[in-house]
């Protein structure tokens, strides 16, 4: 299986996302921005980090990207994709997911190892977990605030769209103490924690984000 | 604007120049948390201003543009300002034009 | 303001030029002159007076500092020494490492997070244009008072900024340290250190060398940042009521750097350069200088070719500005349009601004006019040496006659407010506050971070091979005895390496200190200076480059002698490191290194208000023994937790908390066993099973071994006092929210 991974200018985690992706028993392939070129691959994650400097709005040049328009476009075909980060502040931008990431409240960046509760197994890259499943792995964002309207907290609340959750304190002020959201395919996911710096313990606080790696296999196979 | 140390003729012509500017103030929608704005709105009483109610923070792009602003230009600012200098999910934005 | 060219300067020898206020005494203006055999047109004048800046020539250091060569141990690790922009190790495997820390201290007061995140920017491109990926970085901080109110302005922006350009960068930030104490109020110490690996092959150096080679700027663009940053901030004392230049503080775009950073490695994949340099103090007049003459000495430069920012900067603001995020490349022809394309894909601009010459002089021309015709050694190089006067200040006499008077815990009760005490001391306390600001994560091979020993990082994954480093000073030994203070300090991150299981290496040093002009600030720089030397040549262990940092006073009062020295080491197998604490009950504790009476220059010292007294001794074949024991032991400690600042109580409360697992003490003499901080000494906790062997590493290598107790419980038990987990957590965790929110 083959997944693409997406390096923008400034992005950061997309070595690290290869490296997940690889330990959950995929090929990863490298994506460049300014390419508008999938290079066949079955599913497309876009990473961690600062593309743009967050310049604007985190994610805001970045959607504009050569690459976006066929990720978009294959997306709404149903080719799974996970935005990881910046990924789904990415994601928000382009408007495949709803909502928009804002500064955290505390105004600090918050680099923690963060409990999260998975709550939508049924998605290409939650269904390793079980539901209510609780896991650990690193939060590390300055504006990770999940915002959206009344309206739109209702219909992802109503729907089941969210697929994790923060558990304990609201480490920076999401309504609904939302960590991640899908679309209503469950193919599209963002989520601001990072799963794959949660592979092995060598490294990470545990390895409980490899089932986001794996799960996309399983996802494959049906 | 300040003469420099080593000023060049050029930095000197330019501080005697005035421009056409149009404005896009971008802000975040009423209903959207601003930390920011709390915070500032926070620190100004303890450093004895007592005069906001509340405060918002916002954005504010300012382009040039070579001679007068023309309605055609500001048409084509509204829709980069629509797409692109804001995020409609949670902002709102102004356009005017400055002398 | 007209261009004043080389040919003006030779027909107007007269012309009255503004030396004094670019920071040239008139003795240095003299030889500028002497040198050209003429007086210098206005930009050679503002290149001179930058590049012999205090900051940039290191006048006042250079004749001590040339002891880190002399004194130099043998080191076949040594691959490049003092002199270029970092020093390099081999760490095997064909692997290089290069590590140095830099200062960024009087711009971070005028502007706290941009003053940071330059001065991360600045350190993370030295190690860049080495040829390597940086992958970690190190922060060691000092503030004035914990609650003062400056420190409330300076300590958050200064956070905000190491965390907001390293994290942008994508550097995992595996350590540092947070020092309070009035001495640094209105002088904080921002010193950034950077860590990056490479192929030996892939090592650069700074040279210009081959005729017709191209000279090549990349990065930002330029414009008006900083313009006299270096000669003005670094190289004066602050007055009473504030810096009597106009600051200039440069601004750093985090972004522009890390796309940077990415071309640049597929540059040097590709072979495709014969020398770079980055642009830091001094701009570009230190790049093109210190190319030439790293080379033979022949440049030409179109100084109008730089692509500008700002299109109204005269040539002498571009050669003095400090613009961020740019570097210098030396190409040969039948590589440019490569050099271009890579450039063109990261979307970086990139000027050819030159070429490389037969000559011995570099040559700047603006519009065809040439206005620098200098010998570049003499601007880059062969700055004024001085031979500052010195002499041992009045108080080391007095203080170190003085004894300590301090209360000594007895009772239990007295025992157990102690450690909480300790424990929450802005020195001591829990650095989550700070620390959390900062990714620790990416690139996915940080094994050790904040609060541990060392940091450490992964540097292949197949092998497990890692590296660790750790930065550590002791301000309050090196003022009761800045030789001692020196050596001790290079103990202590040495002993912090070989805690987790690596062997030292090599070492780099950033030397704060007040104005080089007070004879007796002079005489502490000497008397550091030659215990670091001293005692890296005893230890094996070479100094690979550094940082000086003069002029951190406000008025006559300079700060305490802060010389921070970072060692690194390396580990072959980052799987099979010690951990700092344990998770398991019914482990041994016990104590490593004997401990004496070294309270003077102590945290409880300085809780009670007490500067005096005389620093312990540094016995570094001691501290090499234990290291020893530490390297071997590895194979069965199931933890090791080096004792510093606070002593044995600081050391026990760190690893109790670490993991929530408490321990059974059990001390003779426990007031002074706990706050004492005598160096080299290690806890560590072993398998019961275990003791004979740590029995006989310890007797082979004639280190002390005494009992401490055993892990367990919920609670610190220190003989008849009882500290619950949750009470000792709260004392240690909360400092740090209490004061900065």
């Amino acid at each position: 299986m083959r997944i693409g991974v997406i390096t923008f200018p400034g992005t950061l985690d997309d070595r690290d996302a290869a490296r997940a992706v690889v330990a959950g028993g995929a090929q990863a392939i490298s994506l460049w921005h300014a390419d508008a070129d999938l290079k066949k691959v079955d599913a497309v994650i876009l990473p961690g980090g600062f593309s743009y400097g967050d310049y604007l709005r985190c994610g805001a040049i970045s959607r504009f990207a050569p690459v976006m328009e066929l990720v978009i476009e294959a997306a709404n075909n149903g080719m799974p994709v996970l935005g990881i980060c910046n990924g789904f502040q990415v994601l928000a931008e382009s408007h495949l997911l709803p909502g928009a990431l804002t500064r955290n409240s505390d105004l600090h960046f918050l680099c923690c190892d963060q409990e999260l509760e998975i709550v939508n197994n049924k998605t290409a890259w939650t269904n390793s977990y079980s539901v209510g499943e609780k896991i650990v792995i690193p939060l590390k964002n300055g504006e990770g605030s999940y915002q959206c309207d009344d309206q739109t907290l209702a219909m992802l609340e109503g729907e089941g769209r969210v697929i994790a959750r923060y558990v304990g304190e609201n480490p920076n002020g999401s309504r609904n103490l939302i960590a991640g959201i899908t679309n209503a395919k469950g193919n599209v996911v963002g989520l601001m924690p990072h799963p794959e710096h949660a592979i092995d313990e060598l490294t990470g606080p545990t390895a409980q984000g490899l089932g986001f790696f794996t799960s996309i296999l399983n996802a494959m196979v049906k | 604007m300040k003469k420099r140390f080593f000023e060049s003729p050029a930095a000197s012509f330019k501080r005697e120049q005035t421009m056409a500017t149009i404005v896009v103030d971008v802000m975040l929608k009423p209903e959207i948390l601003d930390p920011q704005g709390n915070a500032v709105a926070s620190a100004l009483p303890r450093l004895g201003f007592t005069f906001a109610t509340s405060v918002r923070q916002g954005k504010r792009f300012e382009i040039e543009v070579e001679g007068d602003v023309t309605p055609a230009q500001l048409t084509e600012v509204e829709k980069a300002a629509e797409v692109l200098l804001s995020n409609p999910v949670i902002e709102n934005y102004t356009v005017r034009v400055e002398k | 303001m007209a261009l004043d060219t080389v040919v003006i300067a030779k027909s107007t020898p007269d012309t009255v030029q503004p030396f004094a206020e670019l920071g040239l005494k008139p003795d240095e203006y003299a030889r500028i002159k002497e040198i050209l055999g003429r007086r210098p047109t206005s930009s050679e004048l503002a290149m001179y007076s930058v590049m012999w800046s205090e900051h940039c020539s290191y006048k006042s250091s250079k004749v001590h500092l040339k002891q880190f060569g002399e004194k130099a141990p043998y080191s076949d690790a040594l691959l490049v020494g003092i002199g270029e922009n970092a020093g390099v190790v081999d760490v095997g495997q064909g692997y290089a490492v290069t590590f140095k820390i830099e200062s960024h201290n009087h711009p971070s007061f005028i502007e706290p997070y941009q003053g940071a995140a330059t001065g991360v920017g600045g350190i993370v491109r030295d190690i860049l244009t080495m040829g390597a990926r940086p992958i970690a970085i190190m922060d060691p901080l000092r503030f004035g008072p914990a609650d003062a109110p400056d420190t409330r302005r300076v300590l958050p922006g200064i956070v905000a900024g190491v965390g907001g350009y390293g994290n942008c960068l994508g550097l995992p930030n595996i350590g540092g340290e947070i020092t309070f104490d009035e001495t640094y109020a209105g002088n904080p110490l921002v010193n950034a250190l950077c860590v990056g690996v490479m192929k030996h092959s892939d090592i650069k150096l700074a040279k210009a060398a081959g005729a017709g080679n191209l000279v090549v700027l990349f990065g930002a663009k330029t414009g008006g940042d900083g313009i006299g940053g270096v000669s003005v901030l670094a190289s004066e004392t602050f007055g009473a009521s504030g810096p009597a230049k106009r600051p200039s503080v440069q601004v750093g775009d985090p972004f522009v750097e890390k796309v940077l950073i990415e071309c640049s490695l597929e540059i040097f994949a590709e072979d495709l350069v014969v020398g770079i340099q980055d642009l830091g103090g001094a701009g570009l007049s230190c790049a093109t200088s210190e190319l030439a003459s790293g080379g033979s000495g022949g440049m030409k430069v179109q100084l109008d070719k730089v692509p500008l920012r700002d299109p109204s900067l005269s040539p002498e603001e571009i050669l003095m500005s400090e613009s961020q995020e740019r570097m210098c490349a030396i190409v040969e022809p039948s590589k440019i349009a490569r050099f271009l394309e890579i450039c063109a894909k990261w979307d970086v601009t990139v000027t050819v601004i030159g070429e490389v010459t037969d000559g011995k002089h570099l040559e700047i021309t603006w519009n065809g006019e040439l206005i620098v015709d200098v010998p570049p050694r003499t601007v880059a190089h062969d700055g004024p040496v001085y031979n500052r006067p010195m002499a041992q200040p009045a108080y080391i006499d007095q203080v170190n006659n003085q004894k300590v008077i301090v209360p000594i815990p007895t009772t239990a009760a007295e025992i157990k407010a102690a450690v909480l005490k300790l424990a929450g001391a802005p020195n001591l306390a829990d650095k989550s506050w700070v620390t959390s600001q900062y990714d620790k994560y990416v690139q996915g091979n940080t094994i050790q971070s904040q609060p541990d020993d060392s940091g450490m990082v992964r540097i292949d994954e197949k092998t497990q091979l890692g590296v660790a480093i750790s930065t550590d000073a002791n301000a309050n030994w090196s003022y009761l005895n800045p030789y001692q203070g020196a050596k001790l300090a290079l103990a202590e991150a040495a002993r912090n390496i070989a805690t987790a299981g690596a062997r030292p290496l090599a070492v780099t040093n950033c030397l704060n200190f007040g104005s080089p002009e007070d004879p007796g600030v002079m005489w502490q720089f000497a008397e550091s200076v030659r215990g670091l030397a001293d005692g890296c040549l005893e230890m094996g262990l070479p100094v690979t480059g550094g940082n000086v940092s003069f002029y951190n006073q406000t008025g006559s009062v300079a700060i305490l002698p802060t010389p921070v020295i970072g060692v690194l080491g390396v580990i072959q197998d980052v799987r099979k490191r010690t951990p700092m604490s344990f998770t398991e009950s019914d482990l041994e504790l016990y104590l490593l290194g004997e401990t004496g009476e070294d309270v003077a220059g102590s945290e409880w010292a300085f809780l009670h208000n007490q500067r005096v007294g005389q620093s312990p001794v540094a016995d570094l074949a001691r501290e090499m023994r234990l290291i020893e024991v530490l390297l071997v032991g590895n194979s069965f400690f199931v933890a090791a937790h080096d004792l510093s600042q606070g002593g044995l109580s600081a050391g026990l409360t760190e690893m109790v908390l670490r993991h929530k697992v408490g321990a059974t003490i059990s001390l003779d003499n426990p007031g002074i066993a706990l706050i004492s901080e005598t160096p080299g000494r290690v806890i560590v906790a072993i398998n019961k099973s275990d003791y004979a062997k740590l029995e006989a590493l310890a007797v082979k290598n004639e280190i002390k071994v005494s009992r401490l107790g055993t892990t367990g419980g919920d609670s610190l038990i220190i003989n008849e006092s009882i500290i619950p987990l949750s009470e000792l957590s709260k004392a240690h965790t909360s400092t740090f929210s209490d004061l900065f929110g």
